[in-house]
């Protein structure tokens, strides 16, 4: 028998499930997006991902070595926040719009609140409306080789007709990885099939906004604008890969619906009567601003003081 | 139907083909004896013996301090050592009564036990109190405080806690397995002080011999029922069983009576027919000795008071030196440093690992992924009350429920960052528990 036993508190077992398998699992998920919209937009869109997933990490990785910190590059959560910007940018967006924004999603948003768990806000997210208001004239041009003139959101709200079928297959104009319902909707499954994700974020967030589309649409019921609308833009990858993200949702179960149906109304809101075509991303920030006073105000009754659900 | 359970839980590898098909052994010790004088919840035991006394096996050698505790009894025949502070499972020093065996194992004369039928409700419980039956799943509340709710006619259910949830636990199982009519002998005897109860034997789908065996000898009594449940970890719980199998909650600060239940696990069942049908005290448990370290996992019918080397030396020893041994199951058990502990009214089993998960895998940042929160079934939000309790926020602890956690340890296990959830929270438990005494 050896001398020193190891002793700690019960439970003496633990699950396979790591933060790093849980980070590997979104990357892998994002892949059929983002190899859509290298497909979709060419090599451009390939160099840009490569820069923005690569300034994250280094961001990360230098912001630790410099504060005497453990590095934490191998949970893979940098990795996610470069692809998932990188996905919101635009392909034709200069090489330093990626360092800059990966600069300021990690640096500014993530580490300085005190990293992995700690910031308020998505930081792919922050940097993106970052670039936005920094940067709009770059960030909302979307002509390239493939593409020119408006994205089908902005056709749409301009009262144009749009190809629903080209915007559910990805075959328009738009961010690297938003364009492509159907590539997105594959990775979410995989998300949800693994137990990463569930539905209830991404689930009361697309119907209310449905609910939103045709109380307040001016289409009324019209299955062709809901589509168009659901297709368009970056709801399906705000829903599925920005709203679900664990450190700005609510951890609670009824917080967790309650915020998928804001984020809907705040989409509606800022689609159908803001100035922009586009509202996901604000509406996902604006969110995670309110995540505090959403767990507040949902807090589960413990079992035995009511509500028990077999 | 659905099937019965409760929302939450976690499915670990339950690691019973170990043991599940070993059947019970008896061990008979060779060393000395050790009898903690807290083996159960409530005051500590009150010696009767003193050193150099000659004790037969069956002898009383402590009575119960109180109405909440238990008496205690020689295990075999010998002397009194020392009655002296002895480590115990927990780490702590317990004053013990050690007791060297002669190796004679020679007995009392039995007394004459009464035919049932002229047995009293107070004479069933003194028997039972007398027999010094502790809550043998873990807890060691006194059974016969247990049996005597304020008003017994309110009780309707008299559970058994079949489930056995804990992995690698295989104790209940093989005693289902080979001792069914004692177990729903006991159930009957238990019955009997309760005029308005229905008996349930609630089993986890698990154990499908258990239940097909359990349901065959019961097909008669139209009093008791087996149920399937769910298998689901911490479906041994008892709130959880409760709920399970009657559909009501309680919070804990209620008692299962409340609730019009009474909860008792296998071998306390067991111990309640053996003192009320054959006026034998608390002498025996059956305890698991399994693990990756063990060169043959068994369940062992163990003398209390005997030490855990004997365990290990009857399973034959260590295949390789095991780096973490629990006194218990790998969710609730204690993390022990030295084997030189006696078995007690309420060790379950000897887990031997050669591997530590918990310290293979450092703690990192909370990702906020609401596992903890998924899986627990005292619907508490996990990951806050740990956060509370290491501000010491003690007043947002238990405004948040804090004092809900049943530490079934669901939050650390699902955790995908390794904290330590279960822990911390339990030391703010602790901490909340000791004012509330002062």
């Amino acid at each position: 028998m050896s001398d020193l036993m190891k002793v700690s508190s019960n439970p003496h077992i633990r699950s396979k499930v790591t933060t790093s398998n849980i980070m590997l699992a979104v990357v892998i998920a994002l892949l059929p997006a983002a190899g859509f919209g290298i497909y979709n937009f060419g090599l451009d869109a390939l160099i840009l991902i490569l820069i923005t997933v690569a300034a994250c990490v280094l961001t990360e990785f230098v912001y630790e070595k410099a504060m005497h910190k453990k590095v934490t590059i191998g949970d893979f959560s940098a990795v996610v926040t470069g692809l998932l910007l990188a996905l919101n940018l635009p392909s034709s967006a200069p090489w330093w719009i990626g360092v800059v924004g990966g600069i300021f999603a990690i640096l500014v948003v993530k580490m300085l609140f005190g990293g992995l768990g700690q910031n308020f806000m998505n930081p792919a997210l922050g940097a993106r409306c970052f670039l936005l208001i920094s940067y709009t004239s770059i960030m909302c041009n979307f002509d390239c080789d493939a593409y020119t003139g408006a994205t089908p959101l902005a056709s749409l709200k301009a009262g144009e007709s749009v190809n629903i079928l080209d915007m559910v297959l990805g075959k328009t104009g738009g961010t690297i990885g938003e364009t492509s319902m159907i590539a997105i909707v594959i990775g979410a499954c995989f998300l949800i099939l693994l137990g990463v994700i569930d539905l209830k974020i991404s689930g009361s967030y697309i119907i209310s906004f449905i609910i939103f589309l045709i109380l307040f649409g001016g289409h009324g019921f019209d299955p062709a604008f809901i589509a168009a609308h659901l297709a368009g833009g970056g709801l399906m990858l705000g829903a599925f890969f920005m709203a679900t993200d664990y450190v700005t949702r609510p951890v609670t179960k009824k917080g967790q619906y309650l915020y998928g149906v804001i984020l809907g109304l705040l989409t509606g809101i800022f689609r159908i009567f803001g100035p922009s075509a586009e509202g996901v991303s604000y509406a996902i920030i604006l969110g995670n601003l309110l995540v505090p006073l959403i767990e507040k105000v949902t807090m589960p009754r413990a079992f035995g003081k009511g509500g028990e659900r077999a | 139907m659905a099937k019965l359970t409760f929302a939450g839980g976690i499915h670990p590898d339950d690691g019973k083909d170990l043991s599940k098909d070993k059947p019970i052994r008896e061990v008979l010790p060779q060393g000395d004896l050790v009898y903690p004088l807290s083996q159960h919840i409530g005051a500590p035991a009150q010696p009767i013996v003193k050193k150099g006394d000659r004790v037969l096996t069956g002898q009383k050698i402590a009575e119960a301090g109180g109405f909440v505790s238990a008496p205690i009894y020689a295990t075999v025949s010998g002397t009194v050592k020392a009655i002296e502070p002895r480590r115990v499972v927990t780490g702590d020093n317990v004053m013990s009564i050690v007791i060297e065996n002669d190796e004679l194992y020679e007995e009392i004369d039995w007394p004459e036990v009464p035919p049932f039928e002229e047995l009293t409700r107070e004479d069933k419980i003194q028997m039972i109190r007398e027999a010094g039956i502790v809550g043998m799943g873990g807890a060691g509340f006194p059974t016969a405080v247990k049996l005597s709710p304020k008003e017994p006619e309110k009780i309707e259910y008299v559970i058994v806690n079949c489930a056995e949830c804990e992995p690698y636990l295989t104790s209940d199982y093989r005693k289902m397995l080979e001792e069914p009519e004692r177990l729903i002998g006991g159930l009957k005897v238990a019955l009997s002080l309760f005029e308005n109860a229905r008996g349930i034997l609630a089993v986890e789908d698990n154990k499908p011999d258990c239940i097909a065996k359990l349901k065959r000898l019961t097909r008669d009594e139209n009093k008791i029922t087996v149920k399937a449940l769910k298998t689901k970890y911490p479906q041994g719980s008892e709130r959880q069983l409760i709920y399970a199998t009657t559909g009501r909650a309680i919070h804990s600060a209620m008692l299962p009576a409340d609730a019009g239940c009474v909860v008792n696990n296998v071998d306390t069942v067991i111990a309640i027919y053996n003192a009320v049908m054959e006026g034998r005290p608390l002498m025996y448990r059956i305890v698991t000795v399994t693990g990756d370290a063990i060169v043959n996992p068994q369940n062992f019918k163990v003398r209390i008071g005997t030490n855990y080397h004997e365990l290990i030396d009857e399973a034959g020893g260590f295949i390789e030196p095991p780096v973490k041994i629990v006194s218990g199951g790998p969710m609730m058990g204690f993390g022990i440093f030295d084997l030189d502990v006696p078995t007690t009214k309420t060790s379950s089993a000897l887990l031997c690992m050669t591997r530590d998960q918990v310290s293979a895998m450092e703690p990192t940042a909370c990702i906020n992924c609401g596992k903890c929160v998924e899986v627990c079934p005292g619907r508490v939000v996990p990951r806050k009350l740990a956060d509370y309790a290491e501000h010491y926020d003690e007043e947002a602890f238990v405004k948040n429920n804090g004092m809900e956690c049943c530490e079934c340890g669901c939050c650390s296990y699902v955790c995908p960052a390794k904290r330590p959830l279960t822990q911390v929270i339990k030391s703010m438990r602790k901490m909340q528990l000791a004012k509330k005494k002062k």
